[in-house]
């Protein structure tokens, strides 16, 4: 794969390569950050300093359905030993899915000195890079979050469907099928109590790991980003962009893609996606 | 719940009183001790019908007959990070191989959210019940065999 910064990105500063991360294991102001699918992969072996960060025990809240507030975000940063200077680079399993994830509701927290390592963990693990099974501590931090700001980044159904028909512009990154309604669920996953397949009118299907490329798991460059998003979904720059999948994850992935590989402005992610609105009744659907 | 082989309620006991970081531990010792299937058993390309359906990490099943009649299970996992199912398969060797036949069709595969947690993601749950499935389907193709016989 070419260097980072030849290849195009809007915001080629939020990508670093595993032989930058690998030159800053020792440096204080960044902590490494794993987040996985897996359960057992950080415990497993990791990249030596980096601390953990699980989607389920972290980043929700245990009992409504939505993200961490305020106090929860800082105790989060406290617990990794994280200030506001602190640099922060995910990486993760799964062509950085989950760690775009992270990436993303750290942003609702406004906490912009992220970075995310291209090829996340099987690219450091094919290069044969050290991993390692002691967890580290770091002395706990005052961290000062703002609230969470659910209004940028972020989207809610009743918004979509006050956008349907206007300008906006839908990216389901679903398989194509999950879009076609002829499943209700991810191809090998479960069908997950969606009453209605289908997907919400007018959305262009991209399914999100067309982004990356699957032998290293890096990132496409921003031509054949451009190709796909651009020449042959209609998007561009300027647009009003939503994107959705299933409960958020995969689409924060394109969410990243669309917002720091290719510099647009005005992408939300709508985490809600297909299991709200393919259980809400009265909503339109499409198939 | 149906009455499963000894070993493995007890050791799904033991999980369900761990906490995250226990079962964590435990689950990656688990994983640690996996032997991939033996070559007088399988060699690649692995035959399709021995492969776990609805597995992302790429999971094979394999039964030996034993001379008493009951089975020794063999495993592949060819996802190198399919971690969590070299855990499940450890596991269920050590509860399920050498074990009557009868128990071992009986265990119910939701067993595994007991064992990995319920903050299990679907895709694993989901791969980790289709080797259950797998591996009680096989010890009930025996038993069928062995009242039609």
């Amino acid at each position: 794969m070419t260097d980072i910064a030849s290849r195009g990105y809007a915001n080629p500063d939020v990508l670093v390569s595993t032989d930058w991360v690998a030159s800053k294991l020792n440096d204080p102001s960044i902590r490494i950050v794993e987040s996985n699918e897996d359960q057992l992969l950080y415990p497993s072996g990791h990249i030596p300093g980096a601390v953990q960060v699980d989607w389920a025990a972290d980043l929700n809240d245990p009992l409504r359905r939505d993200y961490l507030h305020k106090e929860g975000f800082e105790k989060l940063m406290s617990r990794i030993g994280a200030t506001k200077d602190t640099t922060i680079v995910f990486y993760g399993d799964k062509n950085n899915w989950w760690a775009t994830y992270a990436f993303w509701v750290f942003q609702l927290f406004g906490h912009s000195k992220a970075k995310v390592m291209d090829g996340g963990r099987l690219k450091w693990e094919k290069e044969g890079r050290e991993l390692t099974r002691e967890v580290p501590t770091y002395p706990a931090t005052s961290y000062s979050a703002p609230e969470r700001d659910d209004n940028k980044i972020r989207i809610f159904r009743d918004e979509v469907l006050k956008k349907l028909g206007g300008g906006t512009k839908l990216v389901d990154v679903r398989s194509p099928q999950e879009f076609s309604g002829e499943r209700t669920h991810m191809p090998e996953y479960p069908q997950e109590g969606v009453l209605r397949g289908g997907h919400i009118p007018g959305a262009k299907n991209v399914p999100w790991a067309r982004a990356a490329n699957p032998e290293d798991g890096t990132f496409k460059t921003a031509e054949e980003l451009k190709a796909i998003y651009e020449q042959e979904q209609g998007l561009s720059k300027g647009d009003d962009v939503i994107a959705y999948c299933r409960i958020g994850e995969r689409s924060s992935h394109t969410w990243f893609v669309l917002t720091h590989l290719l510099g647009y402005p005005n992408v939300r992610n709508y985490d809600g996606s297909w299991t709200e609105w393919g259980n809400s009744v009265n909503v339109p659907v499409e198939r | 719940m149906a009455k499963m082989p000894a070993e493995l309620e007890s050791l799904v006991k033991d999980f369900e009183f761990s906490d995250r970081t226990e079962r964590i531990d435990l689950l990656i010792e688990y994983a640690d001790k996996f032997e991939e299937v033996p070559e007088r058993i399988a060699t690649r390309p692995f035959p399709v019908e021995n492969h776990v359906e609805r597995c992302e990490s790429d999971a094979y099943v394999w039964a030996e007959d034993l001379p008493d009649g009951t089975i020794k299970y063999h495993f592949a996992v060819e996802n190198p990070q399919g971690l969590s199912a070299k855990a499940w398969a450890v596991i269920m060797d050590e509860t399920l191989s050498g074990k009557p036949l009868e128990e071992v069709a009986d265990v119910p595969c939701e067993v595994v959210f007991t064992v990995f947690g319920k903050d299990v993601s679907m895709g694993k749950g989901m791969g980790l019940m289709g080797m259950t499935d797998m591996v009680t389907a096989l010890a009930r193709q025996r038993l069928k065999a062995r009242k039609s016989a």
